[in-house]
């Protein structure tokens, strides 16, 4: 299990703080120097989050490049968020979960009939979340910028003989994770709908966004 | 009977793409031994429509592609089907060489010095040949890399293996789509070669029949039973 480092930033000293519920999404630009805390409010809580060069959204998360240029699966302390670029987005730089899923990606509602039921098909899903940010947002954004993302809070053990699942979750009330901006960064979260398996706990709850200025 | 329609061999470090249609199998063939294939999917009608390295994984509970794993869409459906490959693991998690990578690993070797000995990348390579069908960088999405093994463990720390390809390695891709398949024969990118590597694949087009009620990569799991039902109602 990877390092854990609690963060000596106060809340107070906050310039902005703002919580996300179940089934919607956050959209916001973290500037080059400041602090991004994702909080998981009440516990086992998935936080899909996507991140875009807020001056060039051409230039977007990569998760391969992210995973390959540390040598390994798990999103941790010390983890360079990189873009499709390679270059260093956001930096992990405090975090009371210990590990984070950038493989299993977010939920659909068509993913849902393959791996449930055909009838899961009608169930609120992180890509419907996205995609609805992404219509929002316009400025020529679409579906193709929604790519494969980073889960905060989510549990999903690689095993080494080439499994994986989705387990219960290692998260719990109040854990969070923290990233520093290295880029003005556009930061986008699904804060997770799922019902269907263990990476909300069955219930999906809040999570909170708090920005401190450099 | 020979299946073989028409067979291209690509040379080490260079792209090329091309639609393969239902009824048809794509074979590549490691021809020397080493080789890597870093490959996108698309559906060659809807090309917003492509492979989704999440769903693949957690729709099967699978960390690496293999005999009968399925290669799926962003839109619940299977794309393309290993049915055959001499091989227990291929890399879906580690991505392809950037630019930089490359001058960094093996200085710089530009066209001018070297004309077409000249040093490629595979992010490069990619869009490139993205770009041939008037898609742009952000239609470049996660790779299925062909041919190379980097072992996980416990912690989560990956290994490259080296030597996991010998001579005629093979793998065999069964359109369950109309795919585009756009690739890249270039290193894998924690290939820890000292020597910027050109190692070429031959790419065969075959004529197949379509997957039976009991195919065994349909029957690997409910899930992909499933994920073949989509894909079969798309066409009806």
């Amino acid at each position: 299990m990877s390092t854990l480092k609690e963060s000596t930033l106060l809340e107070e000293n906050a310039r902005l703080n703002e919580t996300v519920p179940a089934g919607t999404y956050w959209m916001k630009v973290v500037k080059k120097g400041e602090t991004l805390r994702i909080t998981d409010c009440e516990g086992n809580q998935a936080a899909d989050t996507l991140f875009y060069n807020a001056n060039d959204t051409d230039e977007r998360y990569h998760a391969n490049n992210t995973l390959r240029m540390q040598n390994n699966v798990y999103i941790q302390l010390g983890t360079e968020i990189r873009s499709n670029e390679n270059n260093v987005m956001m930096t992990v730089v405090a975090d009371t979960c210990g590990r984070h899923d950038t493989l299993g990606s977010a939920c659909s509602c068509e993913s849902n009939t393959s791996r449930y039921a055909h009838e899961k098909r009608f169930m609120h899903s992180c890509r419907d979340t996205f995609l609805q940010g992404i219509l929002d947002w316009g400025q020529g954004m679409d579906k193709r910028d929604q790519v494969c993302n980073i889960n905060f809070f989510m549990n999903v053990p690689v095993n080494p003989a080439g499994g994986s699942n989705f387990s219960d979750g290692i998260s719990a009330p109040g854990k969070y994770v923290e990233l520093k901006a290295e880029m003005d960064t556009l930061v986008f979260v699904s804060n997770c709908p799922q019902l269907n398996n263990p990476c909300n706990g069955y219930n999906p709850t809040p999570v909170k966004m708090t920005i401190w200025a450099a | 009977m020979n299946n073989n329609l028409c067979e291209t061999t690509v040379e080490g470090g260079w792209n090329f793409s091309r639609i393969v249609r239902r009824g048809r199998s794509v074979r590549i063939t490691d021809l020397e031994g080493g080789a890597n294939v870093s490959a996108l999917f698309y559906n060659a009608d809807n090309c917003s429509e492509r492979y989704n390295m999440g769903d693949t994984l957690k729709i099967q509970h699978i960390s690496s592609l293999f005999k009968h794993a399925c290669i799926y869409s962003d839109m619940g459906r299977v794309l393309m089907s290993v049915t055959d490959t001499s091989l227990d693991w291929h890399d879906v998690i580690c991505g392809v060489t950037n630019r930089d990578d490359i001058v960094k690993k093996f200085g710089a070797n530009p066209y001018q010095k070297a004309h077409n000995e000249f040093y490629r990348n595979g992010y490069d390579s990619l869009t490139v040949e993205l770009a041939k069908y008037g898609m742009t960088k952000r239609d470049f999405t996660n790779t299925v890399n062909f041919f190379s093994k980097t072992a996980i463990d416990e912690d989560g720390t990956m290994t490259f293996v080296e030597g996991a390809s010998p001579a005629g390695s093979f793998v065999e891709l069964r359109a369950e789509m109309d795919t585009l398949l756009v690739l890249d024969a270039g290193m894998h990118p924690l290939n820890p070669s000292t020597e910027y590597l050109r190692k070429p694949v031959k790419i065969e087009l075959l004529a197949c029949e379509p997957a039976a009620a009991d195919d065994p990569c349909r029957m690997l799991c409910p899930e992909n039973q499933r994920g073949f039902e989509n894909s079969e109602n798309y066409y009806l």
